[in-house]
């Protein structure tokens, strides 16, 4: 029974007998859990990564000439033989990254789904904190860097939607498609590796906070090599198409 | 002498505490500990016990109870347990451990609290109180208390207030934050455990008697506005203490007297009412808006050190006064302690140099505390090590860097050493009644030793209560109560019927108006300095000022819901009767002791002169209804151990 | 000074709330915050309204129990001080000033800017704590615990439960404070036999309870007003690696 201070007069008063544990919100526990989550993205951004890494450092075989590249792109296909079958490290490879990139989403989706049920309603008011830019463009940033990779699997690696589209002819691909009057595949491109490199700088500091033990001192040592890994993969990116377009790659 | 109406009382028979055993005063506890009847595992899981109150005592009673297997329900009034204002001490909790060689005995801090707290203790409980504190620091270090360490690993202690050894155990300045969530942290398990049932935002509004024993409390849920009875075997108050009805004090905002006085009217003697304790480092009153006084650790004191202008009116800016024309005032007159003179005494040196024209600051209401000397000895790095996150609040509150120019510093009401009457088993005087901690009044006599309150509120909660209560809940044969008895509902009507008439008044004045008004006049007339005039001035304000309360305060909103301005309401009606039985308290005694000075009685230089022949009691007082004279029961204190003399720290 | 004020009002649990304006005309600089509402309610009693809900209790900055967030940012933009500490001269006259509770899903409104904390009760009742009955205690000097394992115990114990961490932070996640308890008592001796344990269940109580995963953006550490160090986030991510893969985990 309740009672209320609105009525007329005083009325009896509520009862409760002690030991009786006031009933507590049933809830669930959610999986795989906050930290399980944030694990599978830090090792699946360390594996796409690695993989970028590798990739950069192939681009830049273009500024050694058609042959270097068109050379070490067959390479790719041909590494491990003849121990194993043509393409097996390929696909290895692919299929690794595959599985990593999916978790990595799948992740970042059901936290994006978690932290909107945690803030229902947003501040009337907020400023952004210093500094937290690259965090705060993970999200959408993730979006378009997904929206990209479809295209430029369609692109580079199928051949499809290549203006020259020849397969093994990468160095002759690769100009065709940042060809000058073609400037708004440079532009997708280029904000594409821009925004890879937001999410490296802050997706490699936040692997490390999340996989390694850092303390205070560490944590801008930690900042520092996450910006220096991002800028190194943004230039080494972008240097490819700018090659072709002011003409230094032809 | 001719008597008003409100400065009558009568003598009624002496009180006695009957629990405390004989015997040398070392074995005594060992002694209480056998001779309590035990309470057999099983029967303990269906006893019931509720603690009000979830600071040092409260939180560690709590979570003890629960331990030895009673069911126990906790309330708070904050919104968690772990906000109690104990969490605000901040220099450190005393123990006799000697870890440092100096000296340090059990003994010897029996001998400084008794002497301290001006030889208005009893000897009983200030020695068990030194005794346990040897425990307290083990079971705080096995709860993950980060005390401050040496390199080796071993556990630091410095000096505090009214101390010669190194015997205060410390965690920076935040002490009583790290032993509070220590005993929060034991209490949240047992939440867990399901043995303690935690009812947070809930404010005890009185305490239901049935067949003349303590037998549940009416408790009011601050958020939806329900009063409900809560029924148990026993009660246990450790609600604070009451320095909140100076309006302006180091207490919390939300800090009060209502669960204690409730009690009192039912019939719990409230003892030594007059003994509030007023801190020397606070940061002065800045502006009528103010709301609180926040204290600085009295740990500055090690290295800081206080003084004021020679010169009466002298306004130049600290830095501009040569040494020579400095007044290190406690140096000067206690050359033994310096600046590390107890509490009561370095306030009232402090308002004598202020009242004698030589304060400084804005107000006048002020003394240095410079750091100058500290700086130069340790270095700037050193002196940051130890005080940084106290300057650093200094600077926040007041805009001025500590590091440059002297802190300036004033008295302020901070810590209760009256409360309600307890014997050695902390029993009030209501049977199944217990109250710990600040809330009873039994271990610091008529002064408190910095870093004590600690030790009493832990020392009470975890190891002397859960050893005594059992004594009462064993032997009292306790019935269940049936929730619709007669006293149970009576009780709820009268909390129900209060505040329905709290709410309909709707006057024009707000409850902090009242509540500034008589924080002003306790401050002017029974604060540091106390005179017969000015009591009976005050004696004849408060029922006027409780009259105008009655009729003229308004209280906005319902009782159905939160309602903050209906809580203040409450807790300040109360304040409203206590501030008349201290000022009655203070009157009639009528000697000075610790933190009670008369003006009337001190030596030729100017300290506190006790009259042991006629005061040499604990004055506990008993409620006759509202209006009516109350009257006043003595405890003779008697010491076998510490001889009284006239305190000298010079 | 003059303050212009648009607070949160919100009757209750179920009310939509919404932002309301209010004039402060003869407020001081050496007033706190907090003192500034004390001011604004006055009046409201007096002009008959209700007066602005808030929690409020030491106001001393260490009970945690004052929560608002001011202008965006919890407990104002004063670097590690609490809404109890700030005062006013770091406004300026004329300014005018959002103040909105703590916004998440796991503190739901109570009244206008007093939420409902009892989540982070929950968590350290689901763990956070040692286990050491009363009276089981060995001898303090027992076992030493080095300095710097004692300093970096203390810095994540000054938490004060304020929850600032969680309203700052744009998952609503509270790792701050659940990192703060495991590294306090992780790097202590007496923390070590239910370490694995611990952090497993403060984790999963965790986000029952509604709050959101932390992604490191950093937010909470710059609002907590005890400037708890993100690192501890670090620890609480190792320790629960640790207990969920290294079989140390007890039960």
């Amino acid at each position: 029974m309740h009672w209320t201070f609105t009525g007329g007069g005083p009325h009896p008063v509520g009862m409760v007998t002690l030991g009786e544990r006031p009933a507590t919100r049933v809830r669930h526990t959610p999986r795989p859990s906050s930290v399980q989550l944030k694990i599978v993205m830090a090792v699946s951004g360390a594996l796409a990564l690695l993989y970028l890494v590798a990739h950069m450092i192939g681009n830049l075989k273009i500024f050694l000439g058609a042959d270097a590249i068109n050379t070490y792109a067959a390479w790719l296909r041909t590494v491990g033989e003849p121990a194993l079958p043509a393409e097996t490290l390929l696909w290895i490879v692919r299929a690794v990254l595959t599985v990593a990139i999916v978790a990595h989403i799948v992740s970042a989706v059901i936290l994006t789904r978690r932290a909107h049920r945690a803030r229902p309603i947003k501040y009337a008011h907020r400023p952004p904190v210093k500094g937290s830019y690259a965090a705060r463009t993970m999200r959408w940033g993730g979006v378009i860097i997904v929206l990209f990779v479809i295209y430029h699997l369609l692109d580079l690696t199928t051949g499809t939607l290549n203006p020259n589209g020849v397969s093994g002819d990468v160095h002759a691909n690769v100009v065709a498609d940042f060809a000058p009057h073609r400037w708004y595949v440079t532009l997708f491109y280029a904000i594409a590796v821009v925004a890879v490199g937001f999410h490296v700088r802050h997706g490699l500091w936040s692997g490390l906070q999340t996989l390694g033990r850092s303390s205070a001192a560490a944590q801008n040592t930690l900042k520092g090599v996450a910006l220096v890994v991002a800028v190194a993969l943004t230039v080494g990116f972008l240097s490819v198409p700018f090659a072709v377009l002011t003409g230094l790659v032809r | 002498m001719t008597m008003t109406n409100y400065t009558d009382f009568t003598i009624g028979g002496p009180v006695a505490d009957t629990a405390a055993p004989a015997g040398p005063v070392e074995e005594r506890w060992e002694r209480r500990r056998f001779g309590v009847k035990l309470v057999n595992p099983a029967n303990k899981r269906k006893m019931k016990i509720i603690v009000v109150g979830t600071g040092l005592a409260g939180g560690s009673a709590a979570a003890s109870l629960a331990e030895l297997g009673y069911q126990v329900s906790s309330f708070c009034y904050q919104d968690s347990p772990r906000r109690a204002h104990s969490i605000a001490a901040q220099g450190g909790i005393n123990a006799a451990k000697n870890y440092r060689n100096d000296g340090d005995s059990v003994h010897r801090l029996f001998y400084d609290t008794v002497k301290g707290g001006d030889f208005r203790s009893r000897e009983s409980n200030v020695h068990r109180q030194a005794d346990i504190s040897l425990q307290i620091i083990d079971q705080c270090v096995a709860q993950g208390v980060p005390f401050a360490r040496e390199y080796g690993g071993l556990l630091d202690t410095r000096s505090f207030g009214g101390a010669q050894v190194s015997r205060t155990f410390y965690a920076r300045g935040q002490t009583g934050q790290q032993l509070l969530l220590g005993a929060y942290q034991a209490l949240e398990r047992q939440i867990d455990a399901g043995t303690v049932t935690m009812y947070p935002r809930h404010e005890m509004l009185d305490l239901i008697m049935v067949d003349g024993r303590a037998r549940g409390i009416v408790a009011r849920d601050l958020v939806t506005g329900e009063t409900r009875s809560h029924l148990a075997d026993a009660v246990v108050l450790a609600s604070g203490g009451y320095g909140n009805v100076f309006y302006l004090s180091t207490n919390a905002k939300g800090c009060n007297v209502t669960a204690s006085w409730r009690a009192h009217r039912r019939g719990a003697l409230f003892a030594n009412p007059c003994y509030t304790q007023i801190h020397p480092t606070c940061i002065p009153v800045s502006g009528d808006h103010q709301s609180k006084l926040t204290l600085m650790s009295e740990s500055l004191r090690n290295d800081g050190r206080v003084w004021v202008p020679e010169r009466a009116g002298d306004t130049r800016p600290p830095s501009d006064i040569p040494e020579s024309e400095r007044d290190y005032f406690l140096e000067r007159q206690y050359p033994a302690y310096g600046n590390l003179v107890p509490r009561d005494i370095a306030s009232r040196a402090a308002k004598n140099v202020c009242d004698a024209g030589r304060g400084v600051g804005p107000t006048g209401l002020g003394v240095y505390l410079d750091f100058a000397e500290a700086i130069n000895r340790l270095g700037r790095a050193a002196v940051a090590a130890k005080y940084g996150n106290l300057f650093q609040m200094y600077q926040r509150i007041t805009g001025e860097d500590p590091y440059v120019v002297p802190m300036r510093i004033f008295p302020a009401v901070h810590y209760t050493m009256g409360g309600l009457w307890v014997d050695y088993d902390l029993q009030s005087t209501i049977p199944g009644l217990f109250v710990v901690g600040e809330a009873n009044f039994s271990d610091h006599g008529a002064n408190r030793l910095g870093a004590s309150a600690l030790m009493q509120g832990l020392a009470d909660g975890y190891f002397v209560l859960p050893n005594t209560i059992g004594d009462y809940l064993a032997g009292a044969k306790l019935h269940p109560v049936d929730p619709g008895a007669d006293e149970v509902r009576a009780t709820e009507h009268e909390v129900a019927n209060r505040i329905e008439t709290l709410l309909s008044i709707d006057g024009n004045r707000t409850v902090d108006s009242f509540h500034r008004e008589l924080g002003h006049l306790l401050w002017d007339q029974c604060g540091m300095e106390r005179t017969d005039a000015g009591l009976r001035k005050a004696l004849d304000r408060i029922p006027e000022l409780r009259r105008e309360f009655w009729s003229s305060v308004k209280v906005p909103g319902t009782g159905a819901q939160l309602n903050q301005s209906l809580e203040r309401a409450g807790r300040v009606a109360d304040f409203l009767e206590l501030a008349e039985l201290m000022c009655l308290d203070a009157l009639h005694r009528t000697e000075s002791c610790g933190g009670h000075f008369r003006a009337e009685s001190q030596t030729e230089d100017g300290e506190a002169a006790r009259d042991d022949e006629h005061f040499s009691y604990v004055g506990a007082w008993e409620y006759m209804g509202q209006g009516e004279p109350p009257v006043l029961h003595k405890e003779d204190l008697h010491f076998e151990y510490v001889t009284p003399s006239q305190r000298s720290y010079k | 000074m003059r303050l212009n004020l648009r607070i949160w009002r919100q009757a209750g649990p179920e009310d939509k709330g919404r932002l309301v304006a209010y004039r402060v005309d003869d407020a001081d600089e050496d007033m706190s915050f907090l003192e500034l509402l004390d001011v604004l309610n006055e009046k409201l009693v007096l002009d008959g309204d209700e007066p602005v809900a808030f929690d409020h209790d030491c106001r001393e900055g260490i009970c945690g129990a004052c929560s608002m967030v001011i202008n965006g940012q919890p407990h104002g933009p004063q670097k590690a001080t609490t809404t109890c500490q700030l005062h006013l001269r770091h406004f300026r006259d004329g300014e005018s000033i959002t103040i909105e509770p703590f916004r998440a899903a796991a503190f739901p409104v109570v009244k206008d800017l007093v939420v409902d904390r009892g989540a982070l009760d929950r968590i350290v009742a689901s763990g956070g704590y040692i286990s050491a009955p009363t009276g089981a205690a060995p001898e303090a000097h027992a076992t030493p615990v080095p300095k710097a394992n004692a300093d970096r115990a203390f810095t994540a114990a000054a938490c004060i439960g304020c929850g600032a961490c969680v309203a700052a932070c744009p998952n609503g996640s509270a790792s701050l404070f659940v990192g703060a308890k495991i590294t306090h008592l992780g790097e202590l001796p007496q923390g070590q036999p239910e370490r694995s344990d611990r952090v497993v269940r403060m984790v999963e109580t965790h986000d029952a309870e509604g709050f959101g995963g932390c992604t490191n953006t950093g937010e909470c550490t710059v609002a907590c007003p005890k400037e708890i160090p993100l690192d501890v986030i670090s620890q609480l991510n190792r320790d629960y690696l640790h207990a969920t893969t290294g079989g140390r985990r007890t039960a």
